[in-house]
C-alpha cells in the first residue's frame, strides 16, 4: 500500500474530491494548511507599509490505496490540480507498512 | 428652542456613540488578534472613568468662569448649581472628553499595561483635557486660545484632535517600540471592523460637529443657517479625504485598499472638525482632499522617524488636526461661524498667523503636561507590560480573555473533543463552597 500526500491550491480541492471519488477512491483525510514554496507568499500594503506574507494557504489531501492505484491516482491530483502557474503544489508517495479499520479490525487492502 | 433641545439629546447620544462602539471597532479590527480586546476595552473605560470625572470637576474646569487656562475646577463641583435643564450640555461635553482621551489609545497597541492606562487616563483629563477644553470652548475673554489669541476652532480641531495626537506622540516615545517592531509583521486582524468603526464615527461625527453650534444674537435665524453649513461641510470634506487618500495610495502603492478608504474618513473629518463652520462647500472639499492625501502620505513617517504610533494617531488625529485648524485661515468666509475673511478671500495674513498660534499652544500644552504625566507613571508604576506578557499577548494577561474561539466546533477542523480540552477546570470557589 501507498500513502499518497498532495498539497494543492484550495480552489482545485472540490474538482480533485469529485475526479478521485469517480476513480474509486473510497475516502481521505483532507486538511487545511498554510506553506510556501518557490512561489513565496504574497505583498499586501497597509496605509502604505507593505507586508510580505510567507504563508499561503494550501489544501493536504491524504489518500491510503492499493500499491496498483498509485500511479492513477498521482496521475488523477496532477491532472485535475494543475492551473500550469506558479503555486500548482506537490503530489509524494510513501510505502504504508499496515492499515487497520477501526470498526472491525480488517487490515490491509480490505481494509481501504 | 424645543427643537435645539431635542437636537442636542441626540447629537450627545452620537458622540458617546463615536467612542462606544466606533472608535473601538475602528481601532480593534486594526489591531492583532491577541490584543483586540484591550484595544477595545482601553476606549470602554476611557468613557467610564473621563465621564465620571467630568461631572465632578471637567465642567467646572471649562465652563465655570474665567481663566486664562482653565475656571475653578470647585465652582460647580459635581454640577453644584447647574440646573438640570443644563444638563445636556454638560453631557454634550463629556462625550467630547471621552472620546479625546479614548483617541489616544491607538498609539500604545500591545504594550501599555491595563493599570498605567486606568491610572494615565484620569490624570491626563484633568491637567492636560480639561483645561485645553477651557482654553478653546469657553470663550471667555481671557481664555488663551479662543479668548486670548483669537483662533477659531469650532468642534475641536485643537483641543481635541492635536491635543490627543501630541500626547499619543509623547506616550510612544516614552513607552518605545513594541518587539519587533518594525521587522515583524503587525498587520490589521480584522479590517471589517475596522470599515464599521469608521462609517459609524462618521455618523456620529454629525453629532460632534453639528453639535458644537454656539449662538448668538439670533438664534432662530442662526440655527438653520448655520448646522446647514456644518452637516454639508463635515460631509463633503469627509467624502474628498476618501478619494484624497486612495489617489495618494494608488499612486504611491499601486493599490486603493479598503484602509485607506477608513482612514480617508477620519481623516476628512479630524480636518473639517475645526474649519465645518467657517468654511462653504468648495473649501471643505479643499480641506478634505488636502487631509487625505497629507495624512496619507504622514502615516509613513514613522517607519523613516522610528517612532511606533501604532495605528497611526499622530498621522492622522495630529497631522489632520493641524491641517484643518491652520487651513481654516486660508478658506474661511465671512459669511461663515467666525465671520473672518481667511487668505484666498483677500482678508490676508491676519487669521493663519493666530491659528497657527493656537496650534503651537497646543502642542506645547499638550506635550509638555502629557510628558510630565506619563514620567511620573512609567518611574511609579510603570508604563510597560512584560516582554513575555507582550510576546504572549496583553488580552490574556491584562483581561484573562481571548477575543476569538477558532477551533471548537469547526467542521472538518478540531473536534468537539479536541475543544473540550480547554472546557474550564472546576473553580476554587465551588470547592470552597461544598
Amino acid at each position: 500500500m501507498k500513502l499518497v500526500t498532495a498539497v494543492i491550491k484550495p480552489h482545485k480541492w472540490e474538482d480533485v474530491r469529485e475526479a478521485l471519488e469517480t476513480f474509486g477512491v473510497a475516502g481521505m483525510t483532507v486538511s487545511e494548511v498554510s506553506g510556501y514554496g518557490r512561489q513565496k507568499g504574497h505583498t499586501e500594503v497597509y496605509r502604505g507599509a507593505e507586508y510580505d506574507i510567507a504563508l499561503v494557504p494550501k489544501i493536504r489531501i491524504e489518500i491510503v490505496v492499493d500499491d496498483a492505484d498509485s500511479d492513477d491516482v498521482v496521475g488523477i491530483i496532477v491532472k485535475t490540480a494543475q492551473t500550469g502557474r506558479i503555486g500548482d503544489g506537490k503530489v509524494w508517495v510513501s510505502p504504508v507498512d499496515t492499515v487497520v479499520r477501526v470498526r472491525t479490525g480488517e487490515q490491509d487492502a480490505s481494509a481501504l | 428652542m424645543d427643537g435645539y433641545y431635542a437636537f442636542m439629546l441626540v447629537a450627545t447620544a452620537f458622540v458617546l456613540m463615536m467612542t462606544v462602539p466606533a472608535l473601538a471597532l475602528f481601532y480593534g479590527g486594526m489591531s492583532r488578534s491577541k490584543s483586540v480586546l484591550n484595544m477595545m476595552m482601553m476606549s470602554y473605560v476611557a468613557a467610564a472613568i473621563v465621564g465620571i470625572l467630568y461631572v465632578a470637576v471637567g465642567w467646572s474646569m471649562g465652563f465655570g468662569g474665567d481663566g486664562t487656562f482653565f475656571a475653578n475646577p470647585f465652582e460647580l463641583l459635581w454640577l453644584d448649581g447647574v440646573s438640570t435643564g443644563d444638563y445636556i450640555f454638560v453631557m454634550f461635553q463629556m462625550t467630547f472628553a471621552i472620546i479625546t482621551a479614548a483617541l489616544i489609545s491607538g498609539a500604545v497597541a500591545d504594550r501599555m499595561k491595563f493599570s498605567a492606562w486606568v491610572l494615565f487616563v484620569p490624570l491626563w483629563a484633568v491637567i492636560v483635557y480639561f483645561p485645553m477644553a477651557h482654553m478653546v470652548f469657553s470663550c471667555t475673554d481671557d481664555s488663551l486660545i479662543c479668548g486670548r489669541i483669537g483662533a477659531q476652532d469650532y468642534a475641536g480641531g485643537t483641543a481635541v484632535h492635536i491635543n490627543a495626537g501630541v500626547a499619543a506622540l509623547v506616550l510612544v516615545l516614552l513607552l518605545g517600540k513594541r518587539i519587533g517592531w518594525p521587522r515583524e509583521q503587525m498587520r490589521p486582524h480584522n479590517l471589517t471592523l475596522t470599515m464599521l468603526g469608521a462609517g459609524l464615527l462618521w455618523m456620529g461625527w454629525y453629532g460632534f460637529n453639528v453639535g458644537s453650534i454656539v449662538f448668538g444674537d439670533d438664534p432662530e435665524t442662526q440655527f438653520p443657517l448655520e448646522t446647514g453649513r456644518t452637516f454639508a461641510t463635515t460631509t463633503l470634506a469627509t467624502m474628498a479625504a476618501i478619494l484624497g487618500w486612495l489617489a495618494v495610495e494608488r499612486l504611491i502603492h499601486k493599490k486603493a485598499t479598503s484602509l485607506g478608504a477608513a482612514s480617508g474618513i477620519v481623516a476628512g473629518l479630524v480636518a473639517i472638525t475645526p474649519a465645518t463652520g467657517a468654511v462653504n462647500l468648495s473649501g471643505a472639499v479643499a480641506i478634505g482632499a488636502i487631509a487625505g492625501a497629507v495624512c496619507a502620505w504622514a502615516v509613513g513617517l514613522k517607519y523613516k522617524l522610528g517612532y511606533d504610533d501604532s495605528l497611526d494617531v499622530v498621522g492622522v488625529h495630529l497631522v489632520g488636526g493641524i491641517i484643518g485648524t491652520v487651513l481654516i485661515g486660508v478658506f474661511s468666509t465671512s459669511e461663515g461661524a467666525g465671520g473672518v475673511d481667511g487668505l484666498i478671500y483677500g482678508g490676508g495674513f491676519g487669521s493663519l498667523g493666530d491659528q497657527a498660534l493656537g496650534v503651537v499652544v497646543a502642542v506645547i500644552y499638550s506635550g509638555l503636561l502629557t510628558a510630565v504625566i506619563a514620567l511620573a507613571i512609567k518611574y511609579t508604576i510603570g508604563l510597560r507590560l512584560d516582554e513575555e506578557d507582550e510576546v504572549n499577548g496583553i488580552d490574556l494577561v491584562a483581561h484573562g480573555e481571548s477575543a476569538y474561539d477558532l477551533h471548537s466546533g469547526t467542521s472538518g477542523g478540531s473536534s468537539s473533543v479536541l475543544a473540550a480540552a480547554t472546557a474550564p477546570a472546576p473553580t476554587k470557589t465551588e470547592g470552597a463552597s461544598a
